[in-house]
């Protein structure tokens, strides 16, 4: 076998557990939150999954973007986003991380979060019903052994594209960090 | 045996351990979720996890960071190596006094408490410094009642103790010859293991899981195992001190998943202390009860 098949087949075995061990940070928006609760309790049992809440985005494999963004959350969620540790993943919940929902005419709300952070799996819905949410979540396994869940490659390879849109959005800020002054 | 020989008997027992205390963890996921009315994982969930954890990319915060892990692994590692398994299975013969398991033990601590202030991270430090008052609070409880078995047996090595108990049957377990220093000892492991009213060093909801606030990936890896070893390190001396430690594995196998059970279900109905009630606590009630303990059997000879 060359180096790239040995590479290849250690990602397969990696992705294995990666797609059976994925832990949660929920970065709870709006009201597609409310779905997260029966899907992890006694209903639909998200942990049969090897699914489970994680409190930091150090541990956090997916990121949970379940609701409309406004302009200062959604600095607040690319930090977050970027702390992960790779690979990771985004699901987008609802219309509102899609097209801005019934929200798409504020001037304080974003409307595509794709143009921001790369989203591997979208869930339909105004509110998702939590069998969609379960479903959204089959399909990011099956994402990740089909090696088709690579947003987070995409945005190392995009990086100029999404600082640009979140520059034009957001505008810079000046932090002003007096540690390493 | 030649000391090559006692050292790669003593990694084995490591190895063992991790590997029986994920198992057991990982079962005891699945007796958790079903007194929730949930299925549950399966039951090698924890080793998928673990083994996740290391095939991922782990951002570093420095040196220190990066030592603290290794030195954690490290000495609990060394400090597993000296626990004996069954009465004959035991890798240093002659060298598994408590008191080096209390002092190997803080190895690990330590590490793991320099590496989480060297993130830098505000919650690392205060999850570190709740970690090391929690652990000033159940040592002073747990001291007095084995400093108690220690004096009544005469012996300070955790296989002379748990062959103590075994000569007198099976009623002569300490933790029924003095039934008053067996609760202290139930309520000083789970401070231990860090089961729920007293787990506030790690507080998800308030201070993001406290010292492992900054680990992720292969760090994190590493003190998952870490921390696998060092369960199996506590529960096996309460085992060994106070349920008459084991004549083979099988018997040592069952005492070790009941003790672990227990103290999980008795975990998972409980809420958290806040960390000046965890000190308040054990300061109060078990030390108490360890001392009336103590003073009844040493002075008064009151033993079951």
């Amino acid at each position: 076998m060359t180096k790239e098949e040995v590479d290849r087949k250690w990602w397969e075995i990696g992705d294995f557990f990666r797609r059976n061990s994925l832990w949660m940070l929920m970065y709870c928006t709006g009201c597609c939150a409310i779905e997260l609760p029966p899907a992890m309790t006694s209903a639909y049992d998200m942990e049969r999954l090897g699914m489970g809440p994680m409190a930091t985005p150090r541990q956090a494999d997916v990121l949970l973007v379940t609701g409309y963004l406004s302009l200062k959350t959604l600095r607040r969620l690319i930090y977050t986003y970027e702390q992960m540790s790779e690979p990771k993943y985004v699901v987008g919940f609802g219309s509102c991380t899609i097209n801005g929902g019934i929200y798409h005419d504020s001037h304080a709300v974003i409307n595509q979060l794709d143009q921001y952070i790369p989203v591997d799996t979208y869930v339909a819905g105004c509110m998702p019903n939590t069998e969609a949410v379960m479903n959204g979540f089959i399909d990011l396994m099956e994402l990740i052994k089909t090696k088709k869940a690579d947003g987070w490659k995409r945005y190392h390879e995009n990086y100029e594209w999404y600082k640009k849109n979140q520059l034009d959005s957001l505008g810079s800020i000046e932090v002003k960090d007096e540690f390493h002054e | 045996m030649s000391i090559g020989l006692s050292i790669i008997a003593g990694l084995g027992v490591a190895l063992f351990g991790f590997v029986l205390q994920t198992s057991v963890a990982g079962l005891n996921r699945k007796v958790v979720a079903r007194l929730q009315k949930r299925y549950g994982p399966k039951w090698y969930q924890e080793f998928i996890d673990i083994f996740k954890l290391l095939s991922k990319r782990a951002t570093s915060h420095g040196w220190i960071f990066d030592f603290g892990v290794i030195m954690a692994l490290g000495g609990i590692i060394a400090t597993a190596m000296f626990m004996p398994i069954t009465n004959n299975l035991l890798a240093f013969e002659g060298f598994d006094n408590f008191f080096i398991f209390v002092y190997l033990i803080a190895v690990g601590m330590l590490g793991m408490a320099m590496s989480a202030s060297g993130s830098g991270n505000p919650l690392a430090s205060i999850g570190v410094m709740r970690a090391l008052t929690t652990m000033l609070a159940y040592e002073v409880p747990f001291m007095v009642i084995v400093l108690t078995i220690i004096n009544l047996t005469g012996e300070s090595s955790v296989s002379a103790i748990a062959q103590a108990q075994q000569l007198g049957g099976d009623f002569n377990w300490f933790i029924i010859a003095l039934p008053i220093g067996g609760v202290v000892a139930v309520l000083s492991l789970m401070g231990m293991l860090g089961k729920k009213p007293f787990e506030t060093y790690i507080a998800p909801a308030e201070i993001a899981s406290g010292p492992m606030v900054e680990y992720g990936g292969k760090q994190l890896g590493m003190l998952f195992i870490m921390h696998e070893i060092t369960v199996f390190i506590e529960v096996s001396l309460f085992v060994h001190l106070f349920l008459g430690g084991a004549e083979n594995i099988i018997i040592f196998l069952v005492k070790y998943v009941a003790v672990y059970t227990f103290v999980n279900l008795i975990s998972y109905v409980n809420g958290r202390f806040k960390i000046d009630q965890v000190v308040v606590f054990f300061y109060k009630w078990p030390l108490l009860l360890a001392v009336i303990q103590a003073v009844m059997a040493i002075y008064l000879g009151l033993v079951i």
